[in-house]
């Protein structure tokens, strides 16, 4: 049963980039000094990471000093949602955050809840928008945080950041940013939108897993997370992932180059997608906003469909897709994202997202769509048997 | 070394293997796929080990079903026999259809058989559903059970396994004839240690790993540790049953704690001093007592058994001779099956009056190797 296998889930992953592969591996071959260090060999690393940090900078418009590199889009949500709240001085903290924020946010907020820190999340309509308005009601005189992602990993809709950056500046709340979805799909411009913390990672870029960024405006109190040397400017101790970060940097370069154009592809691709899907499956429908989302990402309900079953279904036909985010296969509870913009469990159970990416080609999307309309015929067969 | 004869009459499409990550299980991939079978292998998430922490102290490790290390020990087998793989989580219709019922029986007083549960709507029906999801016409277990069509009367029939000390059938008495006209055995006409020795013979890293025990979601066999935690965390109160101890005679003898703490036949936990050896005879939920009494008074010669499958037969029409099995470690006894006018229900007159008839419990008929059917104990 060997078949081909392509790959539609570009928002749980990506593969590195030839390009990326390059810089990375003439780097773990020859720079193996620590960045730390100040010998010959120290030095050799700590300019190819500088240079790293200058690119990726120089992608969202930021201070080169005000990046910070961490082991991932989750370390990077942990030390901004933490750091943040922890810092804050008061009697009494209170944190904002949406209701489709990743795990990594959401979690962490748990967390300082039961550090004795008051929450609330925001409720999002059908759309998968959160309403500036209902950020503005939710504030309070305590409020030490905002936490808002910029697009959402499952849907793919973008959030209203410069609007929520209004508010919050206005009251000089920090608002954090889980940008993880964002990098690489949209410009991003750190400055403009207003935020004061931006959370990226590399694997979602081409770069190899392992490697992400804290950018922190400056001036924001930041209480550490982990404990140990001082690198990174005290902010983020252990020495430095040099491989893992040129390979980031080399990432945002390619973004930077290739994002207008190949924005302009993935709309077409994945707008013909979805028109394939609602002309020849029937009771199929788009989840989410249709307007102001990224350019990849299509979350799609079958109705009567077993998700997970159609998951395997098609990766035994050569089609690898998810049923949501990679982080809670396998989970009990349906989507709390889809749950968020008012699906049903069976609906959110029945929906599957497909997340496009640079080796994604018409051909590829439209044998996608021929398996998903056999499975899906399939699925609801046996289903009227059963 | 036997290995079982290459399975006939499938037409090539791939059958979808229940992998535990047991050496069972392991090795019934491992044959089908060395038979030239196609083999989609799926590992059932049926329940998550680390929902009440309070019952594992020590975090869980003990090898139990549904563990991580289960997941990876199928995992890595069915990369080492390089078949297509997945975790199917059933979690859900786990705890609605086997964990739930398993609780109210318990609380109604009545001692329950949860693997029969979990075969007749986990193993046997939503598997096969995830079967038919990826396109297999059959699904294959590690269980120690014998399946074959009988053609004279069109029936699929259930035998015990060549390895009667594995025999599993008391629990697979719920089958339907289409589902196991979709269901293959491949350990049936074999050995526990020929299964291990086919296992090593294949490198399969799990051959030594050892069985499983007792009930997968119920740590250590503590029933009544588990009812208290399930019942925490759902939100009932869990101390609600408490009441007395009464001697057959209708004398109070004490008190208890609980009557999901006692099953029938039970001697030890009693608490009450007595000349003779005290046994629990039964329970009852409406007055939350605990009736006890001597171990003569736990015989029963006779009982009803709703609910019946019948599988290797369609039915009985007048009397017949049985070996009755009343608990999975019974020893089948000699019966008499007495039809009444409910053709899913039998009264069944043992030759010999046997210990502890456990409301709740399966009651499966054989005539020999032959399994007849079964059903629930009234």
């Amino acid at each position: 049963m060997k078949v081909p296998h392509l790959y539609f889930d570009h928002n749980a992953t990506t593969p590195v980039a030839p390009e990326v592969l390059e810089a990375t591996v003439s780097c773990l071959g020859q720079v193996y000094g620590n960045a730390s260090s100040i010998h010959h060999f120290g030095q050799a690393a700590k300019q190819r990471l500088e240079a790293a940090r200058r690119q990726l900078s120089s992608l969202v418009n930021a201070n080169p000093t005000d990046l910070i590199f961490t082991s991932g889009g989750t370390e990077a949500d942990n030390m901004a949602v933490l750091g943040v709240a922890r810092a804050a001085t008061g009697s009494t903290r209170h944190v904002v955050v949406s209701s489709i924020e990743h795990p990594a946010v959401l979690a962490a907020c748990m967390q300082l809840e039961k550090e004795g820190v008051a929450l609330t999340r925001l409720r999002v309509g059908s759309s998968g928008v959160v309403q500036p308005e209902d950020v503005r009601d939710a504030l309070r005189p305590d409020t030490v945080l905002v936490t808002v992602m910029h697009a959402n990993n499952e849907l793919g809709t973008l959030q209203p950041i410069s609007e929520i950056a209004r508010l919050t500046r206005e009251r000089r709340i920090p608002l954090h940013v889980d940008g993880v979805q964002a990098l690489g799909k949209i410009p991003v411009d750190v400055e403009a939108l207003g935020a004061d913390l931006y959370s990226i990672s590399g694997h979602k870029i081409y770069a190899p897993k392992g490697v992400g960024a804290l950018w922190v405006r400056k001036g924001t109190r930041l209480a550490p997370i982990t404990f140990g040397g001082h690198h990174e400017r005290d902010r983020r101790p252990g020495t430095e992932n040099v491989p893992g970060i040129v390979a980031f940097g080399a990432a945002a370069e390619l973004v930077a180059h290739n994002l207008p154009a190949e924005t302009t592809r993935l709309t077409a691709l994945r707008d013909r997608l979805e028109s394939q899907i609602l002309d020849r499956i029937p009771g199929a429908g788009i989840n989410g906003s249709l307007w102001n989302r990224v350019a990849n990402t299509s979350n799609v309900c079958f109705d009567g469909i077993d998700g997970e079953a159609l998951v395997i279904a098609l990766d035994l036909r050569g089609c690898s897709v998810s049923t949501g985010a990679a982080c809670s296969s396998g989970a009990l509870a349906p989507s709390h994202v889809l749950t968020a913009i008012g699906l049903p469990n069976d609906r959110a159970r029945a929906s599957m997202r497909f997340s496009l990416g640079r080796s994604n080609t018409v051909q590829q999307v439209d044998t996608l769509v021929e398996a998903l309309e056999a499975s899906v015929a399939h699925l609801r067969r046996i289903s009227v048997h059963a | 070394m036997p290995e079982p004869s290459p399975l006939s009459g499938l037409d090539g499409a791939p059958i979808a293997v229940a992998m535990s990550g047991g050496v069972d299980s392991s090795t019934v991939a491992a044959l089908l796929v060395r038979q030239g079978h196609a083999v989609v292998g799926l590992t059932m998430q049926l329940w998550n080990q680390r929902r009440l922490p309070e019952l594992v102290p020590d975090g869980g490790s003990v090898g139990r079903c549904c563990s991580l290390d289960d997941v990876y020990d199928a995992r890595r087998v069915a990369e080492q026999i390089g078949i297509p793989y997945y975790v199917v989580n059933f979690e859900r219709q786990f705890e609605e259809q086997v964990v739930k019922p398993f609780v109210d029986e318990y609380l109604a007083g009545r001692t329950p058989v949860p693997c029969t549960l979990c075969n007749n709507y986990i193993k046997f029906d939503r598997f096969l559903e995830m079967a038919d999801s990826v396109g297999a016409r059959h699904i294959a277990t590690g269980h120690y059970a014998r399946i074959r069509f009988d053609q004279p009367s069109g029936r699929y029939q259930m035998l015990r396994p060549a390895d009667h000390s594995k025999d599993q059938t008391y629990f697979l008495f719920g089958l339907t004839q289409p589902q196991m006209a979709r269901t293959l055995f491949p350990l049936g006409e074999l050995t526990k240690p020929e299964v291990r020795e086919l296992a090593r013979s294949m490198d399969l890293a799990v051959a030594s790993k050892n069985d499983s025990q007792e009930i997968c979601f119920v740590p250590n066999g503590d029933y009544a540790a588990f009812l208290t935690a399930y019942l925490k965390e759902t939100g009932v109160a869990p101390s609600d049953t408490r009441g007395e101890i009464v001697s057959t005679g209708g004398r109070t003898l004490g008190r208890h704690d609980g009557v999901h703490h006692f099953t029938v036949g039970q001697r030890r936990g009693l608490g009450v001093a007595a000349a003779e050896p005290l046994y629990v005879i039964s329970t009852d939920p409406q007055s939350q007592r605990v009736i006890v009494g001597g171990v003569d008074e736990l015989l029963r010669g006779t009982f009803f058994a709703r609910s019946v499958n019948w599988i290797s037969i369609s039915g009985v029409s007048q009397p017949l001779r049985a070996a009755v099995k009343i608990r999975n470690k019974h020893a089948a006894a000699p019966a008499l099956l007495q039809p009444t006018a409910d053709p899913t229900r039998v009264e069944v007159l043992f030759d010999e009056p046997q210990r502890a008839v456990t409301p709740g419990q399966g009651a499966v008929f054989y005539q020999g190797d032959l399994v007849l059917g079964g059903g629930w104990i009234e």
